[in-house]
């Protein structure tokens, strides 16, 4: 069904090591994957398993250590090009503002990667509408530094910020992990109509597995730097045996689970009493 | 910003520090203007060693030359020399810091193996052996020169640790895949969180200039052009002052180099205090 | 009927600008705690929800300021008292916090027992010094309890544990001192959810164990909340909307906003998979002025036009507190 489409993002055997000798870890190991254009993948794993260090390869801020990674079927060179296409929203949004500009100087920093830089007017206009797609005022944050922002508010500005850019590559590392049912449900319509009229292919990092079902084409399910299970979201989370994604899809928190603590007199929905 | 300097007042350590270090630079400037200086150490005014009178207020050294006024141009010339060495030992283990810490990989390595080569050399040494090979023009910018060509490294080892932290915040890696420069990034999103511990690691190097200038002029290896409170320190010994228990011509000079480092050096502790609990959680 | 043990009222605060002008982050917010009891508080992201546990706290560090209200302690008041006097008399001792994000913000240079020495040793009142073996000993006897690998944790640097570890050790630093109360903001957010479910394990150990009895839990995680705590209130735009059990926010909400909110939320369940989740447009009013009004109003389905007009009191439906004149 994909195969007509042109592939994005290839791995073959990629791994990337940190330190060496004794103190060496290895972050990925022997990964292997094709992304296709226009698809919305996700990455689902326990933490520490490497889906932020796979993200930043797939940005060209690491290289893989062994293996070949390919963007377009050409290895990543030139960085500026890269970025003008491939961007992305990082994990911890309380590191990823510098605290002595305002976010807004920020926010319009990012236009410098394009090759056509819009005009400043256009910019402002795309900033702003990027804020309002995050439910935020764009006067509420007018001459605020990253200080003064909650940290669900910092994690909407990452976004903003992609809204205002329409890369054609997104790489957003647990984008919504910080903010509401109801915020989360309107980036991701936001997100879902840029891509449509993009063409915009996404990969998304995330822990919510709701989410990686709601949004994704297909789920890759990582453990110990490996993907360990992929497929299509009905593949993964109906038709598995595979222990780790099992082990998971126990771990949430549904509101419907019997005793989602087994053995807790806390415990709620037990099946007796 | 006012903040930390509200923080600072509080710190009695810091206003200690700064007030005797304001004393001592009132001393050095406005000091000529009360008191008749003759800044070329030339001057002999009365006999050896006279007593302090209401001309000479602190009397004369061997030679006759009014003491008060050796030691007022004296300061001056060892704070001069201070802040000489210590901009060029602040600039150069900054630049060289920042630079290594930030860019990592076999740049980083190659300059820290430089810093950590100055460490163990030990500075006094190579400072020594410069001074007695420039016999003539030593002057006081050229051992400023050379004192802050030799004591950088304790600062790039400093500013490297600071920079390093820095580089895996993910404020850095937004800056590069918003396009900017490596040297955008290392002014915009380096420097200002490190501006603080850069002022400290001056403060730290004024004073080390000040005390290296100190012995290299003790052992005969001072500025030529001019008297410098080490050279008091020299002559005094040279002349016996300190077998003979003329206590008024080394004294003076050795309180006011301690004042003034000790003043220095609690500055740089309190702000340290001040700077760093944000460490704790 | 048991006392209360922790009890807030009408507390409001502020945030003072660089030009003076003032964000009212936290408005007149008001609720009992009863021993034992777990409240989880959720809503809107950047609703007040962490600045409401620094008042809850009584640490008010400039910017922020308290506006009104009390905050009790079993009577004891935390309001209007110095930040040192808090640090050294309340916190860790009688309540205890976790911050947001603070197992991603230890001092990476320190190991798990230093960091642990360093917090009790601020923490405590000046004659009452324990010395860091003291401390050290009590950690250990207090992490065997959870089953961890002891010995490895705690001489560990941070970077050297799973993020799971990592909070694990922050829970277990900052309820050494045996506070009767732990307030954690976003305690699991950025965890996985087996890591999540281990944390929580944890927590409900140390409740079982009477390490502490009462909690106050924040995230926006609803699913959750309704596993682990006994009652949930519902805060918009500073103000708490809605407030009932677990069972009666999540599975039958009044207030417009936790409607809203459930109806918004995705679910990895076979059954709930193919609903679409509602997404509210706009934003909430700006918390630097005046609000007139009911705060939700124009976001609301439900709303009608004297909505905008009429400013909402808490008021009780049923047994439970909803911030709306029309709820049923
Ligand atoms: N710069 C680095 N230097 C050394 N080790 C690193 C570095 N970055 C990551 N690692 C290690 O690589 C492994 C994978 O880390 P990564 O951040 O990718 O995990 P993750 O899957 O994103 O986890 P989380 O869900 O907690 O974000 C971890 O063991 C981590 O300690
Ligand atoms: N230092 C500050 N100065 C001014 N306003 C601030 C400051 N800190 C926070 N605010 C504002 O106060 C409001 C509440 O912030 P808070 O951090 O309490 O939100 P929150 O409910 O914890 O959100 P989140 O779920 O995103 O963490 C926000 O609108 C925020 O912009
Ligand atoms: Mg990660
Ligand atoms: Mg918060």
């Amino acid at each position: 069904m994909l195969s007509n489409k042109s592939i994005v993002f290839s791995a073959k055997n990629i791994s990337k090591t940190f330190g060496a000798g004794k103190k060496i870890t290895t972050a990925v190991n022997n990964v292997s994957f094709d992304i296709y254009d226009g698809e919305i993948i996700s990455i689902v794993g326990g933490s520490g398993c490497g889906k932020s260090v796979l993200a930043k390869i797939m940005l060209g801020l690491y290289g893989p250590s062994k293996g070949k990674f390919h963007y377009n079927g050409k290895k990543i060179t030139n960085l500026k090009k890269h970025w003008n296409d491939v961007q992305s929203v990082f994990q911890d949004p309380f590191s990823c503002f510098n605290q002595f500009f305002t976010i807004r100087s920020q926010l319009e920093d990012a236009f410098n990667i394009l090759k056509k830089k819009p005009s400043k007017e256009e910019i402002k206009r795309r900033v702003d509408e990027g804020l309002l797609a995050v439910n935020v005022t764009p006067s509420d944050i007018e001459g605020k530094y990253s200080f003064e922002l909650s940290g669900g508010q910092m994690q909407r500005m990452l976004l903003a910020r992609i809204f205002a850019l329409r890369p054609k590559v997104l790489i957003a590392d647990e984008p919504t992990s910080m903010v509401d049912a109801c915020v989360r449900a309107n980036i991701l319509d936001y997100l879902m109509k840029l891509k449509e009229e993009l063409q915009m292919t996404i990969v998304f990092i995330t822990h919510d597995i709701g989410l990686a079902n709601y949004v994704s084409d297909r789920i890759f399910i990582m453990h110990d730097g490996m993907i360990v299970n992929s497929g299509t979201p009905e593949e993964v989370l109906d038709n598995t045996r595979e222990t780790h994604t099992l082990k998971l899809l126990d771990d949430i928190p549904e509101v419907h689970k019997k005793e989602w603590i087994k053995n807790s007199h806390r415990s709620k929905n037990k099946e007796a009493s | 910003m006012v903040k930390l300097l509200k923080n600072l007042l509080k710190s009695p350590m810091f206003v200690i520090g700064v007030s005797i270090f304001l004393i001592t630079l009132a001393i050095a400037f406005l000091g000529p203007v009360f008191y008749d200086v003759d800044t070329n150490a030339r001057d002999i005014v009365a006999g050896p060693y006279a007593p302090s009178s209401a001309e000479h207020i602190l009397g004369t050294d061997h030679l006759g030359r009014d003491y008060m006024s050796l030691l007022i141009s004296g300061l001056r010339s060892s704070l001069y020399v201070g802040f000489v060495a210590g901009i060029i030992a602040t600039t150069l283990g900054v630049f060289i810091g920042l630079f290594g810490g930030f860019r990592g990989g076999w740049v980083d390595e190659v300059l820290n193996m430089g810093t950590n080569l100055f460490i163990v050399i030990p500075s006094f040494v190579i400072l020594v052996l410069i001074s007695s090979a420039v016999k003539d023009g030593r002057s006081l910018t050229l051992i400023g020169l050379i004192i802050g060509l030799t004591t950088w490294s304790w600062s790039a080892r400093a500013v490297r640790a600071q920079a390093s932290s820095l580089r895996s915040r993910d404020h850095i890696a937004l800056a590069r895949i918003n396009g900017a420069s490596s040297f955008t990034i290392v002014i915009k999103h380096v420097l200002p969180y490190l501006l603080s511990y850069v002022f400290m690691v001056f403060i730290m190097q004024i004073s080390s200039g000040i005390l290296s200038e100190a012995s290299i002029s003790m052992i005969g290896l001072g500025p030529l052009d001019s008297t410098s409170l080490g050279i008091i320190l020299n002559q005094a010994k040279d002349n016996g002052a300190l077998s003979d228990g003329i206590w008024i011509a080394f004294l003076p000079a050795t309180l006011i180099i301690t004042l003034t480092v000790f003043a220095l050096y609690l500055v740089n502790t309190s702000m340290e205090g001040v700077f760093n609990p944000r460490l704790r959680k | 009927m048991s006392e209360n043990i922790f009890e807030v009222e009408n507390l409001s605060l502020h945030y003072l600008g660089r030009f003076g002008d003032k964000t009212h982050a936290v408005t007149d917010v008001s609720f009992n705690m009863k021993q034992g009891e777990i409240l989880g508080i959720a809503g809107e992201s950047g609703c007040g929800k962490s600045t409401l546990v620094s008042g809850l706290m009584g640490m008010c560090i400039p910017p922020l300021y308290p506006t009104s209200g009390d905050v009790r302690v079993r009577g004891e008041s935390l309001m209007n008292r110095t930040v040192e006097d808090i640090r050294s008399n309340v916190l860790a001792q009688k309540v205890s916090m976790i911050p947001q994000g603070a197992f991603n913000a230890l001092n990476p240079v320190r190991k798990i027992k230093d960091i642990a020495a360093d917090v009790i040793a601020a923490h405590q009142k000046p004659g009452s010094s324990m010395k860091a073996s003291e401390i050290y000993e009590r950690l250990r006897s207090r992490f065997d309890l959870f089953g961890m690998d002891t010995d490895r944790v705690l001489n560990s640097f941070p970077i050297q544990l799973t993020a799971g570890e990592r909070q694990r050790s922050v829970i277990g630093i900052s309820t050494l001192l045996n506070p009767q109360m732990v307030i954690a903001d976003e305690p699991t957010s950025a965890l996985d959810v087996s890591t999540q479910k281990e944390v929580i394990k944890m927590i409900f150990d140390l409740l079982d164990k009477g390490i502490f009895s009462t909690m106050i839990f924040i995230t926006h995680e609803l699913p959750l909340l309704y596993h682990v705590a006994d009652n949930i209130a519902i805060m918009y735009a500073g103000e708490i909307v809605e407030k009932g059990t677990a069972e009666q926010v999540v599975k039958d909400p009044r207030h417009p906003y936790t409607k809203a909110l459930m109806g918004a939320m995705l679910s990895s369940e076979k059954s709930q998979r193919t609903r679409k989740p509602v997404a509210i447009e706009g934003a909430p009013p700006s918390l630097a002025k005046k609000i007139v009004g009911c705060r939700f109003a124009e976001r609301c389905s439900f709303a009608r036009p004297e909505c905008k007009k009429n400013t909402q009191n808490i008021r009780m439906v049923g047994d439970r507190e909803v911030r709306c004149e029309y709820a049923q």
